[in-house]
């Protein structure tokens, strides 16, 4: 069946229907992965926005149990150049196709990926709108000029109540702002006991949990759209050790009085080069976002740089000077993607030792 | 962190003359980081054998020795140049085990050369098979159960422990030489006891056969700041047990999720950081398809065919950065050439699909073992890019120049089921027509999976394939299809085929619809980042990024897969063309579809489009670009068949017109041109009927020489001596039988003459004329060829040169063109004319320093000789005496006979030079691989005919004191000389027999020539085998033969009595 993506632009690429058939408009951004698709349909922070994938073939593996990175996608579309039929893999359960319907997201496949992610390079990312074909483009473009970027994206996918993924070790107290399931493994794979509290969790609430240390996780859209966070986070790096990921990282540099921008067509990949001053070394990473820290804000803070994207020079990581805090803008935890960077966890594991020690010390 | 600034002068080690497992991807990895470290102002020193290289340009290096690549010659090149350092990555196995060699002789310690970027113990510990084990285990990655052996007895016993099927892998030996599969003891005593001759360190690793597990390679970069990347993986079609040089590649991999993939980058990446090696490597895994359970099948520590392979298909230039490396340069601080803008610590992202096919010789080599297994066997390799897999996949298949243009063998569709069904299980060199031939008859996916372990995945993609042939048939001439196969990369022949119309409708039927392909860019980053790299492949989409200059451009047409008969030579050629034309201010066009050579390098020329080289794909990019011409001179045999067609569509050939090249190939055509210009040539007739050829051959009188008029490259050529021969040739043939003509031409021995002219239409100038050592009868590719002549008297030269002269300018040629001759009875026969550039160009321009392809190219595009100041004639010779050696794979190819003769069979060629002819020689056999012995025994057997010649060498032997073993009837003649010989029983008889002293190594030559028409089995064959198998040289020819005697003599002393006979006394 005959499907077309409209751009703001006007663009429209005509193509084939394949999963949902709803219409859907959303922001539409091009991942560079050749691998990974069913990591990246299922990562949370790409709620309210419809993924290109450049590499042409997808689906080729199928979708298996185990590489969900959440139960309920909130991708808005998926456009790929072909998808395919007949996937091969020993781990395989079902066909791209039956998976994004039974979840009920629409796709499109048969165009010119590569002409489209051009167009989103040079004029950065746009509004879209996947639609069915010969359907009055003008009313198509009418709704999609209608159309707002959401801003409510955390609250859609951030957990409602707080739930527990226990363990014998540290006690953790995850923010979940769309947290991919990639980033709970590594802390439990370290033994920790792990509380999950929603986006809005008061930081009154979460210091109540007496935690070793806090993680701020990934999650969809403008750090600016979640304020409630950044009050939290102001209130509890002080006396906890802290981990960001992500927007985690974003909302961690705003709560220390830094600024974030939106980029041009931003980062989504797993081939991202990222240069570490603390080590100096450079490592490849997955990355996924649309928004950075402004690098002349950092200034005015107490943060420090600690990494910086090799190829474009955004922030990458920062370190506060007297509170135990740091984070990074690109996924640790890689799925998918390379694992080059996963010490960070341990990282941050030491940090909650060495801080605890102090502590001690100072007592 | 920044290049050292503690070495100045860099010995780059090259990787000597092309064998199969060996080609001309060093050419391309060495001429990059030759430029790469001139680029940071190193002083390079270069040293390689192989004359037909772009590499042993003099521009390429700072000093160039085309020296052969021994200890001996090398430590030569140390002494006098004393370099800080040696790379010796980027010359294949060759430059590794110099490299090792070299350290042992001491010469390195001794002149303090340092190693650059692989440390020796991490070559030892990639390349040696038990360091390397024992490294796995160290750092605990999986190898398949195996065991060292040095001896047959060990190899059985490790056998009896673990149980069939095993392989067996010998140490230090390229493109997995003596090599194989055993499923009983009798194979692995047999594959075990070559193996450990063929390997430097008698050494065999004995494992468990995996066979079936997918194959998938990762190329992977480390820094001395042990950054690590991947800049490629890719994923064999052909699974765990065909050699990967043997298997039809995909990149990336297609069927690996991101938890597979990562799990086998981390390994890779684990294994170049614990062998510390700083620049490029390969790791080799092998993945489980039913669990994550993988094994590390090898790592080679150096810039590798599968390197070249990454570099094209992902355009970024691996032996480039390399280099860098190996001076100290990190990863983040060197700059992405494709992007410009961002760097070298990155890992390439494709938005598009790969397929690499090997290119087989046994179009030639019909009788040959034509089985896959571990041991290579392509001599070349063709790449595809395309946005979906069929279509990557179909532009392969019609890149290789076998099948036409089409995934059809009409031979296999008369084959039975059950035929095929056996071809799917050992599969052989056909086997990819085999499985669309399966497909086609109906056998299921998962059947064909359960005997070839092929994933289902592509298994799939091929099926859609021949599904869509079905229904495409029923609707002919339907639009929508037409589209639809074209997207899918169905060639217009195929098409044609299933429609059964003409090709040109099909073409029309498209122009007219307008249904032509964009092109594409390759940028390493999936259009990430914006990039200017000029190189392109076509797809079936809407956005085309090839945008086309307001320059005059021409097009110049590459060769495509290297394979016997067209090599390298013709990549050099290529290239020279193309920088000529830069110079000369044109946009440079360039097409051809072989991922190993220099000329698909994008730096190279303005434009590169990585395209098949058929007509409908020049046509594509001919009316996308609007060249003034299309150049097709230098691209060999390929791209002059393209020239007919392209002039049919319109296209201005230019350069020599298609009507000269149509005189020179046609036969009848060419008789005239002769008859005419009143040029000899060897009296012959094309015949039809067994009948017919006995009175041709009769009344021409034997020997005579017959070939199919239909195939060019001497294939299936022979000489035959009787009538009983010529009716059996024609039974084997049995080209009568299928109504082709057959050519039988007088068989006329003399010593062979090869001119190469370049002619701009009015002056001829002739660069070098060039003598055989082997007569005519051996073919010219396969035989000695020395510059300057040195038999040759004035008289007959200056014939040759006539000749030359006139039909190139009868012609109308403007370039080169090539001939040769025989000198018969001081008469100068012409035996072929081939108006385009020739397998010696490169060899001569190189000795004569005439830039023979930079200069034809100038005359094509207008410029004239005269300007030049050239003047019609034999340009001057010099002193020195250069001679051009072949080189020949016939350890990889199992049961080809050795036996030289008009059919081309050597796969590459080295250089020797010095003052006199044996001192030339000396130097082109050695680096030929020959050894050259100066004491010792030698076997002679050999035909009747040539007996009284052979007396007289074995009478030479005998002087310089080597011991002569014979066969009966050889021994007998040699006797009547009152030489002294033993005699020795021939195949199979008891004791002292001719096989049993070539195996326990007791003669260091044999001397045997062709009995009678090629019996395959014939004792002849077994013998010439057995001296391969066994790494002794085997003389087919006594020209060569002689040629080696006064080598030897020239270099070492005989016994003569004081005086001859008695003593006279007073
Ligand atoms: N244990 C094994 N069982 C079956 N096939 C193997 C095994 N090890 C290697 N092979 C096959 O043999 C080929 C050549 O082996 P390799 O070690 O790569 O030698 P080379 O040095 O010639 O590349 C490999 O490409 C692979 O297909
Ligand atoms: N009439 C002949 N007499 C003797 N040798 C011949 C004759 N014709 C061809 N040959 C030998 O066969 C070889 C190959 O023949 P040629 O016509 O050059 O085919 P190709 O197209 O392969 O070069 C020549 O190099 C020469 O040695
Ligand atoms: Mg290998
Ligand atoms: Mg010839």
């Amino acid at each position: 069946m005959k499907r077309q993506l409209i751009l703001e632009d006007g663009t429209v690429f005509n193509g084939e229907a394949f999963g949902s058939l709803e219409e859907s408009i959303g922001e539409v951004v091009f991942n560079t992965g050749m691998t990974g698709y069913q990591e990246i349909l299922t990562d949370p922070s790409y709620c309210g926005q419809i993924v290109t994938m450049t590499y042409p073939l997808i689906g080729n593996y199928g979708v298996n149990r185990d590489d969900f990175e959440t139960i309920n996608p909130s991708i808005f579309g998926f456009v790929v150049k072909e998808v395919a039929q007949s996937p091969s893999n020993f781990r395989s359960d079902e066909n791209l196709d039956a998976y994004l319907q039974a979840n009920n997201i629409p796709g499109i496949a048969g165009i010119d990926t590569r002409k489209l992610t051009k167009l989103l390079r040079k004029h950065g990312t746009m509004r879209g709108i996947i639609t069915e074909a010969g359907a009055e483009d003008q009313e198509a473009a009418q709704k999609l000029a209608q159309s707002k970027l959401l801003t409510n994206q955390v609250e859609m996918v951030s957990t409602i109540k707080p739930y527990v993924s226990p363990g014998r070790g540290y006690r953790i107290v995850l923010v979940d702002f769309g947290m991919k399931h990639g980033i709970l493994r590594e802390l439990t794979k370290r033994n920790c006991h792990v509380t999950v509290v929603p986006y809005n969790y008061s930081a009154e609430n979460i210091l109540r949990l007496k935690p070793d240390g806090i993680m701020l996780t990934n999650g969809p859209g403008d750090p600016k759209n979640v304020p409630e966070a950044i009050d939290m986070i102001k209130q509890v790096i002080p006396h906890v050790p802290t981990f960001g990921i992500c927007l985690g990282h974003q909302l961690l540099a705003l709560a220390c009085g830094a600024d974030t921008e939106k980029l041009i067509f931003g980062h989504r990949g797993s081939n991202h080069p990222v240069y570490d001053f603390e080590t100096k070394r450079a490592y490849l990473t997955s990355q996924n976002h649309g928004y950075a820290v402004r690098e002349a804000s950092l200034a005015a803070t107490d943060l420090e740089l600690t990494q910086v994207a090799l190829n474009d020079k955004t922030v990458e990581g920062v370190k506060h000077r007297n509170y135990p805090a740091f984070s990074v803008q690109y996924h640790p935890e890689s799925s998918p993607g390379p694992d080059d960077t996963n010490y960070l966890f341990d990282r941050f594991i030491e940090n909650i030792a060495s801080y605890q020690a102090l502590c001690k010390e100072e007592v | 962190m920044p290049k050292r600034h503690d070495i100045e002068k860099i010995l780059v080690i090259g990787s000597g003359p092309i064998v199969i497992g060996q080609a001309a991807e060093f050419d391309y990895s060495g001429t990059q980081a030759c430029q790469s470290l001139k680029e940071e102002g190193y002083k390079v020193i270069l040293a390689n054998s192989n004359p037909a290289t772009i590499m042993t340009d003099h521009t390429v290096a700072d000093t160039v020795y085309m020296e052969p690549l021994t200890v001996e010659f090398l430590s030569k090149i140390i002494r006098k140049e004393q370099p800080d350092a040696v790379l010796p990555t980027l010359g294949g196995q060759t430059g590794l085990n110099l490299a090792v060699a070299l350290d042992e002789s001491g010469i390195l310690a001794e002149y303090d050369v340092e190693l650059l970027g692989t440390k020796l113990d991490a070559i030892q510990q990639a390349e040696d098979r038990e360091k390397f084990r024992t490294l796995m285990n160290d750092i605990n990655e999986p190898v398949p159960e195996s065991q060292i052996v040095h001896s047959v007895q060990e190899a059985v016993a490790f056998a009896e422990e673990i149980g069939y099927p095993l392989i067996v892998r010998p140490a230090y030996t390229l493109g997995g030489t003596g090599g194989g599969m055993c499923y009983n003891e009798a194979e692995l005593c047999e594959i075990t006891k070559s193996g450990l001759a063929l390997s430097p360190v008698d050494q065999c690793l004995i494992e468990r056969n995996i066979a079936g597990f997918k194959e998938i390679e990762y190329e992977v970069m480390r820094d001395r700041n042990d950054q690590a990347i991947v800049v490629c993986n890719m994923e064999n079609i052909d699974p765990v047990g065909i050699h990967t040089g043997d298997s039809i590649v995909v990149a990336p991999s297609q069927t690996l999720s991101d938890r597979e993939y990562q799990m086998l980058r981390s390994a890779s990446l684990k294994i170049i950081r614990a062998l510390e090696i700083e620049g490029g490597c390969n790791v080799q895994l092998a993945l489980d398809p039913d669990s994550f359970q993988y094994y590390i099948i090898e790592v080679n520590p150096r810039v590798s065919r599968s390197s070249a392979l990454a570099s094209k298909a992902t355009g970024y230039p691996i032996a480039k950065i390399a280099a860098k490396i190996s001076i100290g340069m990190t990863l983040d601080e060197i700059i992405n050439p494709i992007t410009g803008t961002t760097f070298a610590l990155y890992e390439p992202a494709l938005d598009y699909v790969v397929t690499k096919f090997p290119r087989f010789p046994f179009d030639k080599f019909v009788l040959g073992n034509r089985k896959l297994g571990t041991q290579m066997k392509a001599t070349g390799e063709v790449m595809a890019v395309g946005r979906n897999f069929e279509e990557s996949f179909l532009k392969g298949i019609r890149s290789l120049d076998i099948s036409g243009e089409d995934f059809y063998l009409p031979k296999l569709s008369e084959q039975s089921l059950e035929v095929l069904k056996d071809r799917l299980v050992d599969a052989d060199d056909e086997r990819i027509y085999v499985l669309a031939e399966v497909l086609r008859k109906g056998m299921s996916v998962e059947e064909i999976f359960q005997m070839t372990k092929i994933d289902r995945f592509f298994l799939n993609k091929l099926k859609k394939m021949i599904d869509f042939e079905a229904k495409l048939a029923d609707i002919p001439q339907n639009l929508d299809l037409l589209k639809e196969a074209k997207i899918l990369g169905l060639s217009d022949p195929h098409i044609a085929r299933i429609w059964n119309v003409d090709v040109d409708d099909i073409y029309h039927l498209r122009k007219s619809e307008n249904m032509l392909p964009v092109y594409k860019m390759v940028d390493t980053c999936a259009a990430e980042f914006e990039s200017a790299t000029p190189y392109f492949y076509s797809a079936y989409e809407e956005e085309n990024e090839s945008i086309v200059s307001e320059r005059k451009k021409i097009l110049v047409i590459g060769s495509g897969p290297i394979r016997i008969g067209q090599g390298i030579e013709f990549d050099y050629a290529t290239v020279h063309s193309v920088l000529a034309l830069k110079e000369a201010g044109y946009e440079a066009i360039i097409m051809n579809s072989n991922p190993e050579t220099v000329s698909t390098d994008f730096s190279v020329s303005d434009k590169l489009y990585f395209e098949p080289l058929t007509l409908e794909d020049v046509m594509h990019v001919v009316e996308l670009e609007q060249p003034e011409g299309v150049i097709v001179q230098f691209g060999g045999q390929t791209a002059i068949n393209l020239a007919e067609g392209l002039e049919r569509r319109g296209v201005q050939i230019l350069g020599t017109p298609l009507s000269a090249i149509d005189t020179a190939e046609d036969r009848d055509k060419f008789e005239q041109l002769l008859e005419e210009l009143a040029i000899p040539q060897p009296k012959g007739k094309s015949v039809r009927q067994l009948e017919q050829a006995k009175e041709v051959a009769a009344s021409i009188g034997y020997p005579v020489l017959v070939r199919p008029s239909y195939v060019i490259g001497g294939s299936q050529m022979e000489i035959v001596y009787s009538e009983a021969e010529l009716e059996s040739y024609l039974a084997k043939t049995n080209h009568i039988k299928h109504k082709h003509p057959v050519l039988i031409d007088k068989y006329l021995t003399g010593i062979e003459v090869e001119v190469d002219a370049i002619s701009d239409g009015d002056t001829t100038i002739i660069p070098g004329v060039m003598e055989h050592i082997e007569r005519a009868g051996v073919h010219s590719g396969d035989s000695i060829a020395v510059y300057p002549t040195q038999r040759l008297s004035e008289e007959v030269k200056d014939k040759c040169v006539d000749i030359t002269i006139k039909i190139a300018e009868k012609l109308g040629v403007k370039g080169l063109i090539n001939l040769q001759f025989v000198v018969h009875e001081n008469e100068v026969y012409v035996l072929e004319v081939n108006p385009r550039a020739s397998r010696t160009i490169p060899f001569l321009s190189k000795i004569t320093g005439v830039t023979m392809a930079n200069i034809a190219t100038r005359c094509i595009i207008g410029e004239s000789l005269a300007n030049m100041d050239y003047t019609t004639g034999l340009l001057p010779e010099p002193a020195t005496v250069s001679v051009k050696v072949p080189v020949f794979s016939f350890a990889k190819l199992r049961s080809v006979d050795t036996m030289l003769g008009p059919e081309m069979k050597s796969t590459g060629e080295a250089i020797g030079r010095d003052r006199t002819l044996e001192k030339a020689l000396y130097k082109g056999l050695t680096a030929s691989g020959l050894t050259i012995p100066t004491e010792g025994a030698i076997l002679i057997t050999i035909a009747d005919k040539d007996k009284e010649e052979a007396a007289e060498l074995a009478k030479r032997f005998n002087e310089l004191g080597f011991h002569i073993y014979a066969t009966e009837g050889t021994a007998q003649t040699i006797r009547e000389l009152s030489i002294p010989v033993t005699e020795v029983g021939k195949v199979g008889a008891e004791d002292k027999n001719v096989i049993s002293i070539i195996e326990k190594g007791e003669v260091q030559v044999v001397i045997n020539t062709l009995t009678s028409g090629k019996k395959p089995r014939s004792d002849g064959f077994r013998i010439r085998r057995e001296a391969v198998e066994h790494g002794v040289p085997c003389l087919t020819s006594l020209d060569t033969a002689e040629a080696i005697v006064n080598v030897i003599d020239s270099t070492t002393f005989n016994a003569k009595p004081a005086v001859e006979g008695k003593a006279v006394v007073r």
